[in-house]
């Protein structure tokens, strides 16, 4: 019963956290983004002091509810060893010795870097974001090609229910990175279950040392067992002991697969207090070491790896970036540093932007920012009264804004290259840049003869890049935004609207 | 029957059955049950009205939608969707003239009416903030998208100096009537976006008109060999300045004016002139409508013509 329930509640909370980064279309409420604010480092780093207490009291009383139903990467796990089951149907998990140096060491080597200002390992290791990644570059491209399927079908009959949508990559190395997740945690949850959440999650590890000490637990009725092993044959976190009786509660996860999967009703949930004397604390002897090593490496040489590439796929962008000495970062951000200590590269922010204007940066933020939102205008530009970013940020990186606020918000300040401008070098009308200018911070202003030329007001400019993206002069761009560390607050003078009486059609 | 005889009749038999009914034939089998059609105008100008009340005496004095929309035709309306801007803001085209546009040609007997503009900001918010989204749906139109290439196609533009070739959205190149449903605005770069500068809104890429002397691009565009059965121009609300996106309340004047004509130039210019009452617009700055006069594409000369305005 408890089994079911826990699958029940899994499934709901990750079909819906999974479509609400996949929808592109607004069909779930907005309100959902508190999926994402419920996650463990999302809230640790938002310091959202009512849901991380409500997470360490539910871990301390109930155990790793977070890790079983909550949280989206350990769900992917469960999917994995579920299909893994269907292929395999004699597959049986058993009981393996905790790495306890390993999750410890892991954890303290993402805590320094993360004091260090290297939030970038943080953002790689916490399984939300992880998964946030997973979702927004190898999930979101799927979905967006089969609505196109959809899309190419019905309007064959003129309905226009669907329509099309563009499909590009955001970002070769936060692909890679993804698809490096979700194999890796994939190969490992095929093979042996919940291992990554054992290992290398910095949450897993937290959680885990909480929930040794939680007051409800799975617990051996030492009378009734026979030690048929059943249960540990099913149990994915490969915690349970089924010689010795004992369960290692730092790794439990609280599945209740056992519990399930016991002939002899001798697997309980219940209260610590009502039967102490069976329980015993599991004691890690001996850490496997070559399993160990074998982690290690495959981390080290992914990481490796996927710099590597990072250093190719530069190449590509040099010529674009030249120009902008400093990145855009997302309104609300208030100043870089801030963006750089909050961020866990989720992505969340990046699959929301109704625009397609955020993208993972690579070095422009410096190594610690890596993956961590930046604004390009290749396919857009930031939508003036749009504070979608803000809003759906489960870390605090990026504030929420009010319209008002939003609109008074520099992220960045426009640029004018007059050798670069149509209007100067070929002396024809253009005015793109003005035309999508919300504040006039780019204005047209008289030229030669019937010609107007742009004007610039760097202090009235949002920075959306409205100017830069439509600027269709070639090889380079006339207008472009400079980002700022430090976001400024404008002031947009208030004109007077004046009276009009028009009484002819004037010929 | 001898032998030249028998050629020259079935030469005769096979060049009737190649004429196709044109708008010249459907405007003859019509004008029996047009309600006013005794004397048509080139151009009305209205003013002093609601939107689509101006539309429905303006319409009429035209001639009504019949001589202009034939049963069965595929009609696309094109109005001016391009901002994420509230209806007051005139930034595009006002629903309530777009809906009874669309009821008109329904009644007229259009088979199907598509509503699209490539827009500039954001088309999903474009299409419903501007309102006419959900007033266009409301009276029958299908409401397409224009925000990925796959969408357009192919014309070549013959008559072009600037422009030869461009991409058109394939609802107008696929439709038997197009309708042009521009606002008036003023415009940074054109100085004026009226009928012609509207057309913008029907390419894929505007970046080559803004890259190859966009005022004769803008000309250039309206040479394309289906041009619009109707140019229906808002000016109900009129942007004076910071356009065409606008960035307040204070760029808008509620003028209440309305023009239609078969004749772009012509529909142009007298919108232009209106604009000039309320900021100095002279008609040699707006050089595209000159330009388009060069084209043959119509006449700025309003006096040559045989205009109908009526104030409410």
């Amino acid at each position: 019963m408890l089994r079911k329930i826990r699958i029940a509640f899994s499934i709901t909370l990750f079909s819906l956290i999974t479509l609400y980064f996949l929808d592109f279309r607004e069909l779930l409420p907005q309100s959902l983004h508190f999926l994402a604010k419920i996650q463990f480092v999302p809230a640790l780093l938002s310091l959202n002091i009512v849901i991380l207490l409500s997470l360490v009291l539910l871990t301390f009383v109930f155990g790793r509810v977070y890790c079983s139903s909550i949280c989206p990467m350990g769900i992917y796990q469960d999917i994995v060893g579920w299909l893994s089951k269907r292929v395999k149907r004699k597959k049986r998990y058993t009981y393996s010795p905790a790495k306890t140096i390993l999750r410890w060491t892991t954890l303290l080597i993402v805590l320094l870097a993360f004091l260090f200002g290297f939030t970038f390992l943080v953002g790689l290791l916490d399984p939300y974001g992880a998964y946030g990644r997973i979702a927004t570059h190898l999930f979101r491209p799927v979905y967006l090609a089969g609505n196109n399927l959809l899309e190419s079908i019905f309007t064959q009959f003129n309905n226009y229910t669907f329509f099309r949508v563009g499909i590009y990559s955001l970002s070769v190395f936060s692909t890679f990175i993804a698809l490096f997740t979700l194999v890796g945690v994939g190969l490992l949850a095929w093979r042996n279950g919940r291992t990554y959440c054992n290992t290398l999650c910095p949450v897993g590890t937290v959680l885990g040392f909480i929930s040794r000490y939680s007051l409800f637990k799975v617990q051996f009725d030492n009378e009734k067992c026979n030690s048929c092993g059943l249960c540990a044959m099913k149990c994915k976190a490969s915690c349970i002991d089924s010689k010795k009786l004992i369960v290692d509660y730092s790794r439990c996860i609280n599945c209740f697969n056992c519990v399930e999967a016991c002939k002899r009703d001798a697997m309980h949930y219940k209260p610590i207090w009502s039967k102490k004397a069976s329980v015993k604390e599991a004691i890690v002897v001996d850490v496997n070491q070559s399993k160990r090593r074998f982690l290690t490496s495959t981390f080290t040489t992914g990481m490796a790896a996927t710099s590597l590439l990072a250093q190719t796929t530069t190449g590509f962008s040099l010529k674009r970036e030249l120009k902008r000495q400093q990145p855009i970062a997302p309104p609300g951000v208030q100043n870089i540093d801030r963006l750089l200590q909050k961020c866990i590269s989720c992505h969340l922010c990046v699959t929301k932007c109704p625009s397609h204007v955020i993208k993972p940066a690579l070095f422009e933020y410096g190594l610690g920012g890596i993956m961590q939102p930046k604004l390009y205008f290749d396919h857009g530009f930031c939508s003036y009264d749009c504070t979608v970013c803000g809003d759906v940020c489960p870390t605090g990186a990026i504030l929420p804004l009010t319209k008002d606020e939003k609109h008074h918000t520099q992220m960045g300040q426009v640029n004018f290259i007059i050798e670069n401008c149509i209007v100067y070098y070929d002396e024809t009308s253009c005015g793109a840049c003005s035309e999508h200018c919300p504040t006039q911070a780019v204005s047209m202003v008289p030229y030669k003869g019937a010609l107007t030329i742009p004007h610039i007001e760097p202090s009235i400019c949002v920075g959306c890049g409205g100017c830069e993206y439509v600027c269709p002069a070639v090889p380079f761009k006339a207008i472009y935004v400079e980002g700022l560390k430090e976001q400024q607050t404008i002031e947009l003078v208030h004109e007077e609207k004046e009276e009009h009486v028009i009484d002819g059609f004037g010929f | 029957m001898n032998r030249r005889n028998f050629l020259r009749a079935v030469a005769l038999t096979g060049a009737a059955f190649t004429i196709k009914e044109s708008d010249a034939m459907s405007l003859l089998t019509q004008s029996f049950n047009a309600n006013s059609a005794a004397q048509s105008y080139d151009l009305v100008a209205i003013m002093g009205g609601e939107p689509e009340v101006m539309f429905r005496k303006a319409i009429a004095e035209m001639g009504g939608m019949k001589k202009f929309i034939s049963r069965g035709d595929k009609v696309v309306v094109k109005p001016n969707i391009g901002w994420d801007q509230p209806v007051e803001m005139a930034a595009n085209t006002n629903p309530k003239l777009v809906a009874e546009i669309i009821k008109q040609c329904f009644e007229a007997g259009a088979k199907e009416v598509t509503v699209f503009d490539h827009t500039c900001d954001n088309w999903r918010k474009c299409y419903a903030n501007s309102g006419i989204e959900e007033a266009a749906k409301a009276a029958g139109a299908k409401v397409m998208p224009a925000d990925q290439e796959s969408y357009f196609k192919t014309v070549s533009l013959p008559k072009g100096r600037s422009l030869k070739t461009t991409k058109i959205h394939q609802a107008i190149v696929d439709c038997d009537k197009w309708i042009n449903v521009p606002v008036l605005k003023n415009h940074g770069g054109a100085q004026l976006t009226i009928s012609m500068k509207n057309h913008m809104g029907i390419v894929w890429d505007r970046g080559y008109f803004h890259a190859n002397d966009l005022q004769q691009c803008i000309a250039d565009i309206c040479t394309y060999d289906k041009p619009a059965v109707l140019n229906i121009v808002d000016a109900y609300r009129l942007m004076k300045t910071s356009g065409p996106r606008g960035k307040s309340m204070s760029d808008v004047v509620l003028s209440k004016g309305l023009f239609i004509s078969q004749d772009i130039v012509a529909v142009d210019t007298a919108a232009a002139n209106f604009f000039n009452q309320v900021r100095e617009m002279p008609l040699e700055k707006v050089t595209h409508i000159g330009k388009a006069q060069e084209l043959k594409l119509g006449t700025m000369d309003l006096d040559k013509l045989n205009i109908k305005r009526i104030k409410i």
